[in-house]
């Protein structure tokens, strides 16, 4: 009974639990609560992942509104993916957050962190799993809203200013997604994607569809933080609470990108988007820039958050790159990524977030010598900035080992530079760390870290998940290579008209 | 894992994350142990395929065994082996096994079948090797480590690239004999070619090995350069291009030689002239040649770990290191000077040793084929060679003026370490068939006839006049060479600090937007926000990309 309801509950789950968590009040309380909602989101996530892969495409109806007139939700293989993903660094990152937050964010406000991270967990979730255009838009703009939120809670006051500056560059973005959604509409008269698909092949080649298209991409460009619409993102990864960077670094953008393909390939239509308006060169350049310039900017950088940030922008450049080949190799390749750097990312942000517990500072050059006191957290870095730079072994080589293939199937050369130029910058940036923590001699505030600090376990339990599933999944990829291949098999089977 | 046991890579790699858990005379014997237990397992295996798994939807082939390169391993434990003798007991634990790590790595793609497991471990000895340099924690080292990482990064990048076009192209994943045809086989030549020393990219070796500590030289002599070889060997026999890259790196490594003044500095771009050496045979491609350039790899690291040991030995007891502060030591330390000596002997292939009966197989070779230049050429290197490692090492090390400095000869194991490889040094010139035997073709050749021992014998005592008649020439001051690394460690960093410097201009226009939202008044709660030009700026970017966008669709 319930099984065939989990769908729903997926989404409603931390939606009622959000204001439980204002209930609630107390601080500690309210972790134990939400970090219990997000394992239990993961547990359903997992349920419905077997589900998929069993019985194939689930529909559910929302309030038995049959769909295209009530609100569909729609389980594919591509959803319960993210499912999985975005649940599993939630309940994780959730779990090791209460140690860290404490620090960053004043006591009275804690609550409030906890209420944020659940709604955006709800509107994260919603946007995946929702099969309704306007639907998505609503949660994004939940997920948005609860993230400057959370973006603006912590002590440091220079977060307000990053906040802000989210604001402004998110409203844009998502006004720009609400125009495009209302254009498709005015040409399909529909909300519901599957049928906005079905019914596109009649407005093909029009003005309105085109311009429906531009605002999508430029919408979720800024919400994705493609280069060149990125500016927000530097500011609200570095000024953020740590644990806030983390978890917007594990899974917001990442679903956005979850959009643009869903939107690309289930929506506009391969047809439309690759084949009239050869969208496919625009983000490919659009990509490369972003890979070049993000990694080049990463170089520059003298605070980790914001070193890791810049990565973050490469990084997405990478998936980018995935999608903008068109072939299927290529899909797959970017979705592999989007798993990979998921787990790469949240494993570096999350030694950053230990080292900040311990030093309360983040400036590379005030962290000389750290590896003497902090020798296996150095190593978890290191270890996270080699799967980075896609050394063998690592998660990071499974995806750039199926990119550069994929991009050799297209035959583009250009693209492979591009990858291995920024895989070179990618040493540079990862290693400017390590030589300062491995051979410099400590400095006075790496020396004056306090050796009878209560120690962090469960963040650092976090953080050797994310470091062992760095490891694991460079060893035995078949989890996310073969779903990431199946995706791409059945999106080019259903949606590509051969 | 079971096939792991048997595999000697793996078992170095693991004995590696072991010896920092040991100390004392258990590290000793384990770390002596551990190489006799590789060569014997390697001897003991069958010819053939062994040992596969499954990675990225592609069966890896850990084990492909014969006889080209059971050498390799053979040669790779021995040096191990005596490597780990000369310093088992100065060495810190770190670096013992960086090195073990190392070693491991070379013999694993040694030993690879498969294209990727070969990248696999070729990235696991460019970290490894890293390591080895970094252990000797000076600040030296710490910076040559650094480009040294990024250079082999970049050739494992390149060396990917090629290696997914081809599995692209030909769908297979075995490593067999290429031709450089096509863009993919192009790039795993340059990836490969990069581990060699080739030009344009030779200056990491002679930057980077002369930092690492007096022990860690030994061993970074001994794989990256030798594997690059021996995956040249296997991958791109007969390639023309080699011979002339090789005919490069001959003359470039002698004429950089004589002019340093660093005693180690010396041996590392002598390494990179005696790589020439095998990329010459392996270009000519004969199986006289290719079994020359395997024979002179098998050689020449047991005689370049031999000078390196007599030159660490020199640094662990005087903690000098060039050749202007150097002089005299043979009346103190006559057992490193003997097997230094020894060492030049086979370097400059004198007759019974063991560089004569693998350096005329190549010259040999070119002879068969009729290539007159190149047997010239070679020649007039062999004299080149004579003299700045042959004479010039020992003479300015050991002999020439009295520096003054009396130290002993080193301690008893790495004396022991020397005199084992100068033995084999000897062993090998005079009875080569102990090294023919194990060649992959099958040799008919006699090194000793007269005619090629008087050649020989004139042209060394000939060089060897002109070293000392040129004498004051040859004396080194302190001077600088310029090399090509200038571009990457002077050139690139002022342009990427220029472009930098254009970026931040170009952020600058877009963050104008902000900076001027009055953010001081935002944030005390004044709340008198003024839209100003810079606002518009963001919003005209937007404008911006939907323009272009719509131009480009």
């Amino acid at each position: 009974m319930i099984n065939s309801h989990l769908p729903v509950l997926q989404v409603l789950l931390p939606l009622i639990a959000a204001p439980l968590c204002v209930i609630l009040r107390q601080s500690v309380l309210s972790w134990l609560f939400a970090t219990l909602i997000c394992f239990l989101s993961f547990i359903i996530s997992c349920v419905l992942f077997n589900q998929v892969l069993e019985s194939g495409v689930i529909s559910y109806a929302l309030g038995g509104w049959l769909s295209p007139w009530g609100i569909e939700y729609r389980l594919d293989k591509l959803t319960a993916f993210m499912l999985l993903i975005i649940n599993g660094v939630a309940a994780i990152v959730l779990l090791g957050a209460r140690e860290s937050i404490a620090d960053e964010i004043s006591s009275d406000r804690l609550y409030l962190f906890y209420t944020a991270f659940l709604l955006n967990l709800t509107g994260v979730l919603g946007v995946i799993m929702t099969g309704d255009a306007f639907n998505l838009f609503v949660f994004i703009e939940i997920a948005s809203l609860s993230s400057y939120a959370m973006i603006s809670i912590g002590n440091d006051r220079r977060c307000l200013y990053a906040a802000f500056k989210y604001l402004i560059f998110g409203t844009i973005g998502a006004s720009f997604i609400l125009i495009s959604v209302g254009l498709l509409y005015a040409v399909t008269g529909t909300l519901n994607m599957v049928d906005i698909f079905q019914r596109l092949p009649d407005v093909e080649n029009t003005k309105t569809l085109t311009t429906a298209l531009v605002f999508f991409v430029v919408g979720i460009g800024i919400k994705a933080a493609i280069f060149p619409l990125h500016l927000w993102l530097p500011d609200a990864y570095s000024y953020s609470p740590s644990i806030v960077s983390t978890f917007l670094a594990g899974t917001t953008t990442k679903v956005f990108v979850y959009v643009l393909i869903r939107f690309i390939y289930s929506v506009f239509g391969y047809e439309t988007v690759f084949v009239q308006e050869a969208m496919s060169h625009v983000l490919m350049i659009l990509a490369c820039a972003g890979i070049l310039y993000g990694s080049y900017l990463a170089i520059q950088q003298d605070s980790l958050k914001r070193l890791l940030a810049y990565s973050s922008v490469a990084q997405l450049g990478y998936m980018l790159l995935g999608i903008s080949l068109a072939t299927e190799a290529g899909l797959a390749a970017g979705l592999i990524h989007v798993f990979n750097h998921a787990i790469i990312k949240v494993a570096l942000f999350l030694s950053v977030i230990i080292i900040i517990f311990y030093t309360k500072t983040d400036s590379i050059s005030k962290l000389a010598g750290l590896a003497k006191t902090m020798p296996l957290l150095m190593l978890s870095f290191l270890i996270g900035g080699l799967s980075l730079i896609g050394v063998p072994l690592t998660a990071g080589f499974v995806s750039k080992w199926f990119l550069i293939k994929a991009s050799f199937e297209n035959g583009y050369w250009g693209l492979v530079v591009v990858i291995v130029f920024s895989s070179v910058l990618a040493i540079i940036y990862i290693w400017k760390f390590i030589e300062v923590a491995y051979f410099k001699e400590p400095d006075k505030v790496v020396i004056a870290i306090d050796g009878n600090q209560k120690t962090p376990y469960l963040l650092l339990f976090s953080l050797f998940v994310f470091v062992i599933a760095n490891v694991y999944f460079g060893l035995d990829s078949s989890l996310n290579v073969d779903m990431a291949n199946a995706i791409a098999q059945d999106f080019y089977l259903d949606f590509v008209v051969q | 894992m079971t096939c792991s046991l048997f595999h000697p890579g793996l078992l170095l790699i693991l004995s590696g994350l072991l010896i920092s858990f040991l100390h004392g005379t258990k590290r000793t014997v384990f770390v002596l142990l551990i190489p006799c237990l590789a060569l014997a397992s390697v001897w003991n295996m069958p010819f053939g395929s062994a040992c596969s798994v499954q990675y990225l939807d592609y069966e890896l082939t850990l084990i492909k065994l014969d006889a080209l390169s059971r050498l390799f391993i053979t040669v790779f434990s021995i040096t191990v082996f005596t490597g780990s003798l000369f310093c088992c007991k100065q060495a810190k634990s770190k670096e013992l096994a960086a090195a073990f790590i190392y070693a491991g790595g070379a013999m694993s793609v040694v030993l690879a079948g498969d294209l990727i497991s070969l990248f696999v471990f070729w990235e696991l000895m460019a970290l490894a090797s890293t390591l080895v340099i970094w252990s000797a924690q000076t600040t030296n080292s710490q910076r040559a480590g650094m480009r040294y990482i990024v250079i082999h990064l970049l050739g494992g990048v390149i060396l990917m690239c090629g290696i997914t076009a081809h599995v692209n192209a030909t769908g297979s994943i075995l490593f067999t004999a290429m031709q450089a045809d096509s863009i993919a086989t192009w790039l795993i030549l340059c990836g490969f070619l990069l581990n060699a020393g080739a030009p344009p990219l030779t200056a990491w070796l002679a930057d980077a090995y002369p930092e690492a500590s007096f022990s860690g030289t030994v061993f970074l002599s001994a794989f990256t350069t030798k594997t690059a070889v021996y995956v040249l060997l296997r991958g791109f026999p007969g390639t023309e291009l080699l011979v002339y890259i090789g005919l490069f790196m001959i003359f470039y490594g002698i004429i950089y030689a004589l002019l340093e003044n660093d005693m180690r500095r010396i041996l590392a771009y002598s390494i990179i002239n005696q790589v020439g050496f095998m990329l010459c045979g392996i270009g000519i491609g004969t199986e006289m040649a290719l079994n020359g350039a395997a024979a002179h790899a098998f050689t020449h690291i047991i005689y370049k770990a031999l000078l390196l040991m007599s030159a660490g030995s020199v640094l662990y007891m005087t903690g000098k290191r060039k050749c202007t502060d150097l002089g005299g030591l043979v009346q103190s330390m006559p057992v490193t000077t003997v097997c230094g000596i020894i060492g030049a002997l086979a370097i400059s292939s004198f007759p019974l040793t063991s560089g004569f009966v693998s350096k005329s197989m190549v010259t040999q070779a070119s002879v068969d084929e009729h290539l007159l230049w190149i047997w010239l050429l070679l020649q007039a290197a062999s004299a080149g060679v004579f003299l700045h490692a042959g004479i010039k090492f020992p003479w300015f090390v050991f002999f020439q003026k009295d520096s003054g400095l009396r130290p002993d000869d080193p301690p008893l194991n790495m004396q022991m370490g020397m005199i084992f490889f100068a033995v084999i040094c000897v062993l090998l010139g005079v009875f080569p068939n102990m090294l023919y035997f194990m060649l992959p073709y099958d040799v008919n050749y006699e090194p000793y006839t007269a005619a090629h021992v008087v050649t020989q014998l004139q042209l060394l005592l000939f060089s060897g006049l002109a070293f000392f008649v040129m004498l004051p020439l040859m004396k080194r001051t302190l001077t600088l060479s310029l090399d090509f690394d200038w571009f990457y460690r002077k050139l690139v960093p002022v342009i990427s600090n220029q472009l930098f410097h254009y970026l931040v201009q170009f952020e600058k226009v877009f963050k104008q937007g902000f900076s001027d939202l009055k953010l001081s008044h935002y944030l005390d709660n004044k709340l008198n926000i003024q839209l100003s030009v810079g606002m518009g700026m963001s919003m005209i970017m937007v404008v911006f990309v939907i323009s272009l966008s719509y131009l480009l669709l």
